[in-house]
């Protein structure tokens, strides 16, 4: 696709885009802790990614490999704009492959490929802050923060369990990074907690909207929160993957027809290709869900 | 007593500029409290009680005198003895608010969390002190429950479903999880019918019997102090204008303003 020609490389002007990779610097040298900065009108609407866009946009440069992925997939609305929107105002290639991409920006899972040190991961987040909800007061929970005193978190897990039996949090589940910041992971499924964990990737995070940026550097411990007698774990699924297979990945389960019965297939629309190019097979069959439910549990 | 003094209020007083005028909320607070000890600030609305309480819980800053408290040297910190409670950090003085000291509010939905269950409420603090095992929070919370006459059964009901009595039950339960050496109370009993008024006033009175707490209750109703505390202290205009063990308070007033307060006592 063209280049646009009227725009700075990455549509930001210049001195934002020092701006936020100062913020971006300040966020990677204190794990999990929220940065303010001037986060910028997007050509976007709020929700669609501003505020990663705007972090890839101060970190790309013209050698980078860029992936969008949005809920693990290509080719969904989100990922398809943003995506354009950075191959016409910054000209560089693009993929699909995780393998092969330098810069990924996310919006909502982890790619299931591992990644490794050459990258760098982008998150989308709407609410960079976990006390939101449980402290209303923005004033407080920075005191929270830098008193670590987060007490309050296990309030709200506690009182799961009280109501519901369980830790009911499958996504956005806050962690603790590296034994001093609790951060929200951004929403993605608590499934791809542990990947976060001992990453050898960089991954940042950027909220446009509430005009804050994060970090995780590489290989920071990241510890999910949870009870001694009721320990952090992640969905499994009974299904494996209609198309390829896999029991390993996080599925999407799809309603197929009027009987109720559904379609499980792997999120990460890229892991799934790959596995079925190297000849892996699913029974590529929706499953009758009656008379036990059998989706993620 | 011969108990140790516990908390030590040395001239202590606030300000507050009102319309270009400095004026004292209160000023000149001189008094001891033992281990143990219930000490009940009585006096007109208006006259500084609420602020001094504050000031002594370390919510306001004194603008003349100091609070000292005598803080346990455990927990590998330095310095215990009586200390300046404007001398510690802000870490430490909310980690002596949560641990060592209870506050009941007035109005219990300030004081409680009224978006979560019960039995997170009495846990909050236990879990902010690093509690992590579901199991060992709900025992305790259930223990507490029955400790201030709570149905356990209601353990899991938000307080917001609770009668005011019960929720100023489940504010002191909540306070007193941490077993505190010292609990501040401003008005624990008003806004309660008075047969509910009753029960709490003998559940406190036999909590702080038991548990051996120290108190500093402030009140308006004499009757509260006369059940409650061992020594009054009678304020009036931001000055203490008497103080003593409540019953010579009480029977014997000796300033104008003290014996007007105990004359203007309805009797049924």
């Amino acid at each position: 696709m063209m280049e646009e020609a009227h725009y700075n490389f990455a549509f930001l002007d210049e001195r934002t885009k020092k701006m936020i990779r100062r913020a971006t610097l300040k966020a990677v040298a204190i794990p999990g802790h929220q940065v303010p900065f001037g986060s910028r009108e997007m050509p976007f609407a709020y929700g669609w990614g501003t505020g990663g866009i705007q972090v890839t946009a101060s970190i790309i440069g013209r050698d980078d490999v860029l992936k969008v992925i949005d809920q693990g997939s290509d080719d969904t609305t989100n990922a398809v704009s943003i995506r354009r929107f950075f191959e016409r105002t910054t000209g560089v290639r693009t993929t699909e492959r995780t393998r092969e991409a330098s810069l990924i920006q996310t919006r909502h899972r982890i790619p299931e490929t591992p990644l490794t040190e050459s990258q760098v991961l982008v998150y989308q987040v709407p609410m960079p802050e976990p006390l939101f909800r449980l402290e209303p007061r923005r004033q407080e929970s920075i005191k929270l923060h830098a008193l670590a005193e987060y007490g309050l978190m296990n309030v709200r897990l506690y009182e799961d369990i009280a109501q519901l039996g369980a830790i009911a949090r499958t996504y956005d589940y806050p962690v603790l990074v590296n034994g001093r910041y609790l951060t929200s992971p951004s929403p993605i499924p608590k499934f791809d907690n542990p990947k976060m964990d001992m990453n050898p990737a960089l991954q940042l995070f950027g909220a446009g909207r509430e005009k804050r940026i994060y970090a995780i550097p590489p290989y920071t411990r990241v510890q999910s929160l949870d009870f001694e007698d009721h320990p952090f774990e992640v969905q499994t699924w009974k299904h494996a993957c209609a198309l390829c297979g896999s029991r390993e990945s996080f599925l999407d389960e799809m309603i197929v027809d009027d009987a109720g019965r559904r379609l499980f297939v792997c999120s990460d629309s890229d892991y799934c290709s790959d596995r079925r190019a190297a000849g892996h097979v699913g029974s590529q069959q929706a499953v009758e869900m009656s008379p036990a439910p059998g989706g993620a549990s | 007593m011969s108990a140790p003094v516990l908390l030590r209020a040395a001239g202590v007083g606030k300000q507050f500029v009102r319309g270009g005028r400095a004026h004292w909320a209160c000023r000149g607070i001189d008094f001891d409290l033992c281990a143990g000890e219930v000490l009940a600030i009585v006096g007109e609305s208006g006259s500084g009680k609420t602020t001094l309480l504050n000031l002594l819980a370390g919510r306001l800053t004194c603008d003349q005198g100091a609070v000292h408290y005598d803080v346990r040297s455990e927990d590998g910190w330095h310095g215990g003895g009586l200390t300046d409670i404007a001398s510690l950090s802000e870490a430490r003085l909310r980690w002596l608010a949560r641990t060592d000291w209870g506050f009941v509010e007035q109005q219990a939905r300030t004081g409680l969390r009224m978006n979560v269950s019960a039995g997170a409420n009495i846990g909050e603090r236990l879990m902010a002190l690093g509690a992590r095992h579901y199991g060992k929070l709900r025992t305790e919370a259930l223990h507490w429950m029955q400790r201030v006459e709570l149905d356990a059964a209601r353990v899991d009901d938000l307080p917001g479903t609770y009668s005011g009595g019960m929720q100023q039950r489940l504010q002191i339960a909540r306070n007193l999880v941490t077993q505190p050496r010292l609990v501040f109370m401003d008005e624990p009993t008003t806004g309660l019918d008075v047969s509910v008024q009753a029960r709490l006033l003998d559940l406190l009175r036999e909590l702080v019997d038991e548990l051996q707490l120290a108190a500093v209750i402030v009140t308006h109703d004499l009757a509260v102090a006369r059940l409650l505390a061992h020594r009054v202290l009678v304020m009036k205009d931001g000055e203490v204008v008497e103080q003593g063990l409540t019953d010579r308070v009480f029977d014997d007033p000796q300033h104008p303003y003290t014996q007007l307060l105990v004359s203007s006592v309805l009797m049924p």
